[in-house]
């Protein structure tokens, strides 16, 4: 095969940082090139370097067999390569098609915008890869998986043949990710190129044709999936022996934690979001609550955690009734909750790290005396949490924005699981975490249950769910549609009642999404 | 680097205050380059702003223009002389004259001494509400909200201390002054209660509310000064005089008016300061300021932090208020506040919401406030250069990015900003 893209010797240092170290990469017509690596492998350095983001310090970027030098993604997009953010860059209040010709747009009686000819070229782009796509719709009433379809379109309006997607799943449920590799595969299939970056093991072994290992900056491997497995590929990232897998032993179940009756819970938008949720939890097993995004999940969470008033029901723990209680009466019960978002609410971001560990306990002994705080009490135990949960940190004091995600995550888990706590609640606790992480923290989970705390666990990674669950509860539109044990059920089941299981799951799972948006 | 040492004593009160002040906390660079990179940007801002002053001042001076005839050359060094007369006059009217202080000391005169000190002493005087009204401003800004009100909450402050300053009569100076300080505080805490309280209940925009809560106590200072509290034998809206057990003293005989504000002023920075960074509350109200949501989520209650760090935030406005008519006027006239509290926010900036910041920024701008009076006088420049100065200050403080392109610096990778959530924020 004919290679479109080389990358020789890229070099890119930042303070104190090699980003990229002399990185050599191939990339040949029509393959799905996946790049896996740990978050601050220098995945994202190395394709802002090809887009024109940044400037490499040393190595040639060849296109075509020829040297050519990209200083800004003007250049990039003119030499064919385009590239979709993890975080889209588009305008939610601008139609599909005024989107797509932002930046280049098509004129017509001088000035005028000639939105036709756009929306035409649209639907031809659509029709040739499989991006169905409504021009005339605003972004904002677009589900993310189709807001990302438009982040392609526009790259392909504008004729790129080498697509660089910096981690396109982090965003999508899993059926809309498996939308997604199918328009990659219509994609390549006309003779365009992709590089994939990401940090999913599965994935990678599914959909791509060559993968590419990067850890710390440095190339370390390039193999097919015939070549590896997970295992292999996880231990390249990683660079030392990882367990894909937790081992957990049979629950050792106790007494009812949480009791949750007839639980009815509005949204921001005054629709019942979840609706006459009934359940129990107890001590030493881990309840999982499997569901597409968006079924009710996040506000059921806020009920049981105080953040938002049920309307109708009741939620007791360790039977204590709960469901007008605060947040800190909730903490105080015993209970920890590791966030969905935690930068939005796990975190404090310019605080430091010291100070993140003690956001719920600041108040009590030793932390603080009468009203004042102890500085010192308080950074002597981040010292100890950091050693104990191995936070890569430059020290107590740096702010936890500076942090890596997967070390912030842990600071989460710190703060959380170094209480005496009878119940915990994750929130997607991996979320866009790395291989390395995500094994820690499931590991970190399973010691808690076996430790005797009960706990529900929220997540729309079905892998998760099914891996650490010992029974699974699936939300469907507010209402729990099943509760099944987790080690007498099949992937494909939870992924039925995912999808609604009525008599035309297809159909269930279209209006679902549309209703999501 | 980075690695501390293990020791767990105590740390001393000015290390923690150089850790806040210096925007990233943690070790990753020395003492004396983060003290640098923290003030890089102001001391260049001043420095820029007395560079355009001076440009300003050469290019509006008569002389520049008669003698641009003769020739340019001849007219840039016309203008560069007014400048520096200019510059002088606001050096010896604000810091002093360093001849006549060598010549009063000399002379061993009283009278002389005071009349040599005096710039430097009046500046100090002129700063003190400009602490006050700057420490409110940045409390809110710590909490995430913009405290607009602090004029009127100075207003409301100045009412109801001259009130208790001359309705009571035959109390004790010391027991009297610190009643009046706190009818003062606890009138602007007043004020500043109110937008909190609405702001926490009912989401309405502090910075409308406070904006609207100014206009109330402006017109209501009207019709106390023209109705209720007017001076029996007075035609103008001017207050009664406070009793003199009300007055805080000053340290001097005349001319200096430096009185005991400025030392309450750096007193109440200190607490400020040990409020916010060492106690539970400053731990709540500076984590409600950065993310709500993650306060919410670990128990803080976000409506009892918003009242009370609005409420704080109009009694330090309020003192100052308060500082100028117990320290200085003696009694409420209609003109007593040059907009001190519109001053206060751009000095909360100036300072990066930090007390000793915000105390060395109204140091600055109390100094060049004083120092103008006299360029005036001597130089015929008018005062409303020093006014222009301060907002060229002001621009490029709050455009830094001007500053880096013009002396090119480096952005630093994690800038910190000010904690205020945008219009209709969440």
């Amino acid at each position: 095969m004919e290679p479109v893209l080389e990358l020789r010797g890229i070099t890119k240092r930042f303070p104190g940082v090699l980003a990229n170290d002399k990185i050599d990469l191939t990339l040949c017509k029509g393959e799905i090139h996946a790049i896996l690596g740990e978050n601050g492998a220098g995945k994202t350095t190395l394709m802002n370097i090809l887009y024109g983001l940044y400037e490499p310090d040393e190595g040639d970027v060849i296109v075509r067999g020829e040297k050519i030098e990209i200083n800004n993604p003007r250049d990039a997009i003119g030499v064919g390569i385009g590239m979709v953010h993890q975080h889209f860059m588009l305008i939610p209040v601008f139609t599909v098609t005024e989107n797509v010709m932002l930046g280049q747009e098509s004129l017509q009686y001088g000035d005028f915008l000639d939105r036709a000819s756009v929306a035409e070229r649209i639907h031809q782009i659509s029709e040739a890869y499989h991006l169905e796509v409504d021009p005339v719709c605003y972004i904002k009433d677009l589900p993310v998986g189709v807001q990302q379809r438009v982040e392609i379109i526009k790259l392909l309006y504008r004729e790129a043949d080498i697509l660089i997607l910096d981690e396109p799943t982090a965003v999508l449920t899993p059926q809309e990710a498996d939308e997604l590799f199918k328009i990659m595969h219509s994609l390549v299939e006309q003779g365009k190129s992709i590089i994939f970056i990401t940090h999913k093991l599965r994935e990678v072994m599914e959909f791509a044709d060559r993968i590419t290992v990067l850890r710390r900056g440095q190339v370390v491997g390039s193999t097919t999936p015939k070549e590896a497995n997970q295992k292999i590929l996880a231990e390249m990232m990683v660079g030392r022996e990882v367990e894909l897998g937790v081992k957990k032993g049979k629950p050792k179940i106790g007494e009812v934690v949480l009791e949750v009756e007839d639980l009815m819970v509005i949204d921001d938008r005054n629709q019942v979001a979840v609706d006459e949720v009934s359940f129990d939890l107890r001590a030493g097993e881990i309840l999982g609550i499997a569901g597409v995004q968006g079924n009710g999940q996040t506000e059921l969470v806020e009920a049981v955690t105080g953040l938002r008033r049920p309307l109708r029901g009741e939620i007791r723990l360790v039977d204590t009734d709960i469901t007008q209680a605060t947040p800190r009466e909730i903490t105080e019960l015993g209970s920890a909750h590791v966030p969905e978002d935690r930068q939005r609410d796990g975190l404090v971001l310019p605080f430091s790290v010291a100070d993140n560990l003690v956001l719920n306990t600041y108040y009590l002994a030793p932390f603080t005396h009468g009203v004042v705080l102890d500085q010192a009490a308080i950074e002597k135990s981040a010292r100890e949490r950091i050693s104990e949960y191995d936070i890569r940190t430059p020290g107590p004091l740096i702010s936890v924005g500076s942090l890596s995600g997967g070390n912030q995550q842990k600071v989460i888990v710190a703060r959380e699981f170094s209480r005496p706590i009878k119940f915990l609640i994750a929130s997607q606790p991996t979320r866009g975490l790395d291989v390395g992480s995500i094994e820690y923290i499931h590991k970190r989970i399973i010691e808690k249950r076996d430790e005797g705390t009960a706990v529900l666990l929220v997540s729309p990674e079905l892998d998760e769910i099914m891996e650490l669950s010992d029974r699974v509860a699936v939300m469907y539109r507010g209402k729990i549609v099943a509760v099944v044990e987790g080690d007498k059920t099949t992937k494909e089941e939870i992924g039925l009642l995912m999808a609604g299981v009525t008599s035309d799951t297809k159909e269930a799972s279209e209006s679902l999404r549309s209703s999501k948006s | 680097m980075a690695k501390k040492k293990d020791s767990v004593e105590k740390p001393d009160a000015g290390k923690i205050l150089l850790e806040e002040l210096t925007s990233e906390p943690g070790g990753q660079h020395s003492t004396a380059r983060r003290i640098w990179r923290t003030l890089l940007v102001p001391v260049l801002a001043i420095f820029s702003g007395l560079v355009l002053g001076a440009i300003l001042i050469a290019v509006t001076s008569e002389s520049f223009y008669t003698t641009w005839g003769v020739s340019p050359f001849e007219a840039i060094k016309a203008g560069w002389n007014e400048a520096r007369i200019a510059y002088g006059a606001l050096f010896s009217g604000s810091i002093g004259d360093p001849a006549k202080i060598a010549a009063a000391l000399q002379s061993g005169d009283g009278l002389e001494i005071r009349r040599a000190f005096n710039p430097i002493m009046e500046s100090l005087t002129a700063s003190t509400p400009y602490i006050f009204g700057a420490l409110a401003v940045a409390l809110g800004f710590r909490a995430g909200l913009f405290n607009i009100g602090a004029e009127g909450q100075l207003w409301v402050g100045a009412i109801f201390s001259v009130f208790i300053g001359y309705s009571i009569t035959g109390l004790p100076a010391i027991i009297h002054i610190p009643l009046a300080l706190l009818a003062g505080a606890l009138g602007g805490a007043l004020w500043g209660f109110i937008p909190g309280w609405l702001k926490a209940k009912t989401g309405g925009h502090e910075v409308i509310n406070t904006i609207m809560m100014n206009y109330i106590a402006f017109r209501f200072a009207d019709y106390l000064l023209t109705g209720p509290m007017q001076r029996p034998d007075s035609f103008s809206p001017v207050s009664p005089t406070i009793a003199d057990s009300a007055r805080l003293p000053k340290f001097f005989a005349a001319p200096i008016r430096f009185h005991l504000g400025f030392f309450i002023a750096l007193g109440v920075a200190w607490l400020v300061y040990w409020f916010l960074f060492r106690t539970k509350w400053g731990f709540e109200l500076r984590s409600v300021g950065f993310n709500p949501h993650a306060a919410r989520y670990a128990g803080i209650n976000i409506v009892n932090s918003t009242v009370l760090a609005m409420s704080l935030s109009g009694a330090l406005a309020g003192l100052a208020g308060t500082n100028e008519v117990l320290g200085l006027n003696h009694n409420l006239a209609q003109a007593f506040s040059s907009g001190y509290g519109f001053d206060s926010i751009a000095l909360a900036l100036l300072g990066k919401s930090h007390p000793l910041g915000v105390v060395l920024a109204s140091l600055l701008f109390g100094t060049l406030r004083n120092g103008a009076t006299r360029m005036q006088v001597v130089a015929q420049i008018p005062i409303d250069i020093i006014t222009v100065m301060q907002a060229f200050i002001l621009v490029f403080i709050a455009a830094p990015a001007i500053i880096r392109t013009i002396y090119r610096l480096r952005v630093p990778v994690d800038e910190e900003g000010v904690s205020i959530r945008g219009w209709g924020g969440d």
